[in-house]
């Protein structure tokens, strides 16, 4: 049998993925299976696609995610826990020819920071938010979120969250839809090849969105993954997911182009 | 000669805003400073010079609008009072940390709590001390009549940015509400867009054509780059202390007794000092324009030269008395005089203080 030469195989029209230049080389600082790398890299995929990586600023929360910056090459903010919105609306308000976006977890987004996340998206913002659902406090150590499904397990919730004592677990995406100010809303997942590639295409219309002016903001929820929170395999987390948070959390659209889809 | 016109403090701090070509103003109304907010509302100065008026959800949003907008380089400003301000704590401090030049105004009311909406000088300690988290300083000014509510909107942006530091112009409810008159300082040229890309290649604007990104943070997780970061933050605020403390000494020269009193305490002890000199007394005012970057040396000068007593003035418990008298040493006598919670003392006050505590007592 002939030798094979690696370097025969890796050519141009060979090649089938490249990582974007918008990711950083440093080291990612998540666990192995969680969802917060892939959202970074389709974002700054996208941003390398629509040609906007020199007119771009992104805002990093505070959870898991804090070192978004470290990761995604183009300028960055880091805000203070929950206040994104705050921070990106100051930005574009300012520069309202740049792309401004931002990235923030559960607690962050719909804990700390509800205000500012209702009256960004009231708005009307011409911003993009991605949110990271994954149902807990990843980086302080696996607390109750206010997304924590019924009865979840968390360090803070040891015997399962109890609706009488801690409410229901909170469907923001749903609550901003309700919004004029929002243009476009969706729900989506990146634990699978075909709905990282759903994800990708979402969060393209949403930098689209923002990049043509549409009246409005564009607000992208991931539901993710926490395996180390939830105490689980990379595996058993998306099984999990899949079993337990999709059925809540329905998977789709929920505002396009302004208007509530009817399902 | 600029343009003569009558206006309340709030209003010539707005409209010194405009002028000053300030980028962008972020608020949320609260008296007894709301004239800010709605003055520049009513002004559309988005039409006059471009810039943006926004009024937040709440202070903490107001300060985290500061933050984004700052940290692009544009010049942007808030203005609160006293329940606002401890609102915007957290984000004081992440901007300090950050390094963002921005603009805070605070027209103090009587506290602590809700308190009441009459001018107080209480919050010295808040604004002086760091307020927030961490080891950090604002500059801050203290302007005693209208005029300086319009002269230092340019001075703050000017010491922001020269330093990379919130500066914050500290006034209360009577010089926010009172109409004196007032020159106003002619339109200044706001920035480009790329000549604030020129000028600040800190600032997060969108990447520089070769290639350099830009971070704005105030985490290090590695406490041993921290310390460095805190230690060049240390060197600055050295740096400011040694160049940008301001201060107003009057009838100081042939003084046996000092009155120490910035903003509205300044301007009723100028009046103390009158009476208390037709009554012979040789009393003299040193009022801190710069009550952060404090008038330590001024003050030991004075010890120096003899002056027997220092009666600090303020509508508080006694707050900047303590820098008085860590600035005299022990080597004279310090005391505190002042009404609280939002009571203004008459200068036949500050005169009876003057006389039984340090001349007589
Ligand atoms: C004012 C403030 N309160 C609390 C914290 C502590 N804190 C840091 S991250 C976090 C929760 C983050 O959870 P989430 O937003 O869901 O992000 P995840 O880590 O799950 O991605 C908390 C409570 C903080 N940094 N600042
Ligand atoms: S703790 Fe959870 S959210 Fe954080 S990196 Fe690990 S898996 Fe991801
Ligand atoms: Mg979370």
């Amino acid at each position: 049998m002939a030798d094979i030469n690696i370097q025969d195989i890796i050519k141009p029209e060979n090649l089938v993925y490249k990582k974007t230049r918008l990711m950083t080389d440093k080291t990612l600082s998540y666990c192995p299976g969680c969802g917060h790398g892939t959202t970074h890299r389709l974002i700054m995929e996208v941003v390398e696609e629509l040609g906007m990586e020199y007119e771009t600023i992104g805002v990093a929360p505070v959870g898991c995610s804090v070192l978004a910056y470290e990761f995604m090459n183009v300028d960055m903010q880091e805000a203070a826990h929950g206040r994104a919105p705050a921070v990106a609306t100051g930005i574009k308000r300012l520069w309202p020819d740049k792309l401004v976006f931002t990235y923030q977890g559960d607690g962050d987004l719909a804990a700390i920071g509800t205000g500012e996340t209702i009256h960004a998206c009231n708005r009307g913002e011409n911003i993009v938010i991605v949110f990271i659902n994954n149902g807990i406090y990843g980086m302080t150590g696996g607390q109750m979120a206010p997304t924590t499904l019924v009865g979840m397990k968390t360090s803070t919730t040891p015997y399962g969250r109890d609706v009488e004592m801690m409410g229901n677990p909170l469907k923001i995406t749903e609550l901003v839809a309700q919004l004029p100010g929002t243009y476009y809303v969706t729900r989506q997942a990146v634990h699978t090849p075909s709905a990282v590639r759903k994800a990708k295409r979402a969060i393209k219309k949403a930098f689209e969105n923002q990049l043509n002016k549409k009246p409005g903001l564009s607000f992208v929820e991931v539901v993710s993954n926490c395996n180390s929170g939830w105490k689980m395999s990379p595996v058993d987390a998306n099984n999990w997911m899949e079993e337990n948070m999709f059925p809540f959390y329905n998977l789709g659209d929920i505002k396009v182009d302004g208007k509530l889809v009817t399902k | 000669m600029g343009e003569l016109r009558l206006m309340k403090g709030n209003e010539a701090l707005a409209e010194a805003a405009i002028r000053a070509g300030v980028d962008g103003y972020f608020g949320y109304p609260i008296t007894p400073q709301s004239e800010v907010i709605e003055y520049l509302t009513a002004e559309k100065p988005y039409e006059r010079t471009g810039m943006v008026v926004l009024q937040a959800e709440s202070e903490v949003a107001s300060i985290n609008m500061l933050y984004g907008a700052g940290a692009t380089g544009k010049k942007v400003m808030t203005s609160s009072s006293s329940p606002g301000i401890s609102l915007m704590q957290e984000g004081i401090s992440y901007i300090a940390g950050a390094e963002i030049p921005v603009v805070l105004v605070n027209v103090v009311r009587g506290g602590p709590g809700l308190g009441d909406i009459q001018p107080s000088q209480s919050d010295y300690f808040q604004t002086t001390k760091g307020g927030g988290h961490g080891d950090y300083r604002l500059i801050a000014l203290a302007p005693s009549s209208v005029q300086e509510m319009s002269d230092f909107v340019p001075l703050a942006f000017e010491l922001a940015f020269k330093y990379r530091n919130p500066a914050i112009i500290i006034s209360d409810g009577a010089i926010g509400q009172m109409m004196e008159k007032v020159e106003l300082f002619e339109q200044m040229p706001r920035l480009t867009d790329e000549e604030i890309r020129e000028k600040y290649r800190w600032a997060t604007n969108g990447k520089l054509k070769d290639g350099t990104r830009r971070v704005i943070t105030s985490l290090d997780l590695d406490p041993h780059k921290l310390e460095e970061h805190n230690l060049k933050l240390q060197a600055k605020y050295r740096e400011i202390e040694e160049k940008e403390v301001r201060y107003e000494m009057l009838q100081c020269e042939d003084a046996e007794y000092i009155i120490v009193a910035y903003g509205l305490s300044a301007r009723i002890s100028q009046k103390a000092i009158q009476l208390l000199r037709e009554k012979g007394h040789k009393v003299g005012l040193l009022r801190p324009i710069t009550i952060w970057p404090f008038p330590k040396k001024q003050i030991d000068e004075l010890v120096k030269k003899g002056v027997k007593g220092f009666l600090s003035v303020e509508m508080s418990a006694g707050q900047m008395v303590e820098d008085v008298k860590l600035a005299v040493n022990g080597r004279v006598k310090v005391e505190h005089f002042g009404r609280l919670g939002g009571v203004i003392h008459s200068p036949e006050e500050v005169v009876a203080a003057m006389e039984n505590k340090i001349i007589g007592g």
